[in-house]
């Protein structure tokens, strides 16, 4: 028989691999189409509360955009536009409220406390976690760069 | 009796009397949609988890191959089951309302060809009568165990597989039934590791173990590459079934005509599947339902059941262990 190495060469030569154009493209898209709503809501917003900051109309948008992506994961439609889209619909804020919401369902048979809310995170903790430790490694490096 | 390295010949006749399946309804709608004793519409079956579900199902399949066989659960000797969850709750917890002797068994998906061989020693031994064997998955069980939630965006890569929804479970006995197949050889698989790391393409995982144990039956038993009319790989899938025919065509076995995989064959192609089906129902659902039945309508004569393995566990992965695959062979034959 062949040795390891050699099948695996053999194995990563002829293994059937994804197709860029055939996920590229519905990645773009959609991706694409989940940002141009989120604009629209960015807008939405600005004409409905025209004293409100630029980072309050933000919020609110990341907020709605949670909510519709945690709405569509409990329909069960989220997971089949995440079939197509791929990172389309998984690196917009959407695909995190995707994250956290798709576990907690998941888990809840376990129970609330053991369940529900302590595999809410094992998707986006790592997400999170990334997020607070470069806040704190940004936050050191600007307290130093001020001071200086 | 032993013959040649690892394969086993039933000292006594050892006959499958019944079998019984059930299958999801995407396995339902599939390439052996008509053979299945019961196809499920959806995938709770009103219950509240997916495990109870398979639980059910386990259950479902042991209930029905004893009240076919017109035999009492008291004349079972035992009950060899086998699952993917952890601790095998599948199987096990499945066998508890039954009040018979039960042994579990773990290959992974290779599980349904290791109930068969350990079946057919307890009974070859002449220390038992009738035992029952059954292996089985569900997708959503599965799925939650060794990969995401269900309900999680992801895209599932070419290379990998779907886990089917699926049980089957065979009654082995010593008594002599005419027109049922005969179980004739075991060769008990080694683990074969070639190092493939990558989790999403099992097939070729498992694709060595599988060449490994069909030529050490074929070398033992003196049998050539076309005394079998077929023979049937639990679930390399479509890729897997290229990989295996590489394999043994460079040993010197041209497999071409009889190697068929029961995970390429148990979707239509037009059912979005990737690679085809896989999991511990895989080949005990097309063996019990497909397999035996065209067995008995004197279709198929003589058939090598090879259920294959992949061994990992969701921590074994990110612990950066390679995938070692298991098969272990099974003849039946029309006797």
């Amino acid at each position: 028989m062949m040795d390891g190495k050699e099948y695996c060469e053999y194995v990563s030569k002829t293994a059937p691999k994804t197709s860029e154009l055939k996920t590229l493209l519905p990645a773009f898209c959609i991706g694409g189409i989940i940002c141009m709503i989120g604009q629209g809501f960015t807008d939405l917003y600005a004409y409905l509360l025209p004293e409100a900051e630029e980072s309050m109309i933000g919020a609110l948008t990341s907020m709605t955009m949670i909510f519709f992506g945690a709405l569509l994961t409990g329909f069960g439609i989220y997971d089949k536009i995440g079939g197509i889209a791929g990172a389309g619909s998984i690196v917009p804020i959407t695909g995190f409220a995707n994250s956290i919401a798709s576990p907690a369902m998941e888990f809840r048979k376990e129970g609330i406390i053991f369940g529900l809310m302590a595999k809410m995170f094992v998707i986006a903790g790592p997400v999170i976690v990334t997020g607070v430790v470069s806040s704190v490694i940004v936050g050191i490096i600007y307290t130093i760069v001020a001071a200086v | 009796m032993r013959k040649g390295k690892h394969t086993y010949l039933p000292e006594a006749g050892i006959y499958i009397l019944n079998t019984c399946s059930i299958v999801g309804p995407n396995e339902g709608r599939g390439r052996f949609s008509s053979y299945y004793d019961q196809v499920l519409e959806d995938y709770d079956w009103d219950c509240k988890t997916h495990e109870k579900t398979e639980i059910k199902m386990h259950k479902f399949v042991i209930e029905q191959v004893i009240e076919n066989s017109n035999l009492g659960r008291s004349d079972i000797d035992c009950i060899v089951g086998g699952d993917l969850l952890n601790q095998l709750v599948a199987s096990t917890f499945a066998a508890r309302e039954f009040e018979i002797p039960c042994l579990g068994v773990y290959s992974a998906c290779a599980s349904f060809g290791e109930a068969l061989s350990v079946s057919s020693f307890l009974i070859g031994k002449g220390n038992m009568n009738n035992v029952i064997c059954c292996t089985g998955s569900h997708f959503g069980a599965v799925e939650r165990q060794f990969r995401y939630p269900l309900e999680l965006g992801t895209q599932p890569a070419p290379s990998s597989q779907y886990t089917v929804t699926a049980a089957g479970s065979a009654l082995l006995s010593v008594n002599y039934k005419e027109g049922v197949p005969c179980l004739t050889a075991c060769t008990v698989g080694k683990i074969v590791d070639y190092h493939i790391c990558d989790a999403n393409n099992m097939g070729a995982a498992m694709a060595p173990a599988a060449a490994d144990t069909i030529l050490t039956h074929l070398k033992d038993t003196g049998r050539g590459e076309d005394y079998y009319d077929y023979i049937f790989t639990g679930d390399l899938g479509k890729y897997g079934r290229e990989t295996l025919y590489y394999l043994c065509k460079k040993q010197g076995y041209d497999l071409g005509g009889c190697l068929n995989d029961c995970g390429a064959l148990i979707y239509k192609d037009k059912q979005k599947d990737m690679q085809g089906g896989s999991g511990a129902g895989c080949l005990a659902a097309v063996f019990t339902a497909y397999i035996y039945k065209e067995m008995r309508a004197g279709n198929m004569k003589r058939v090598l059941l090879v259920p294959t393995g992949a061994l990992l566990s969701k921590g074994s992965s990110l612990q950066g262990e390679s995938i070692p695959g298991i098969a272990h062979a099974v003849a039946v034959e029309m006797v």
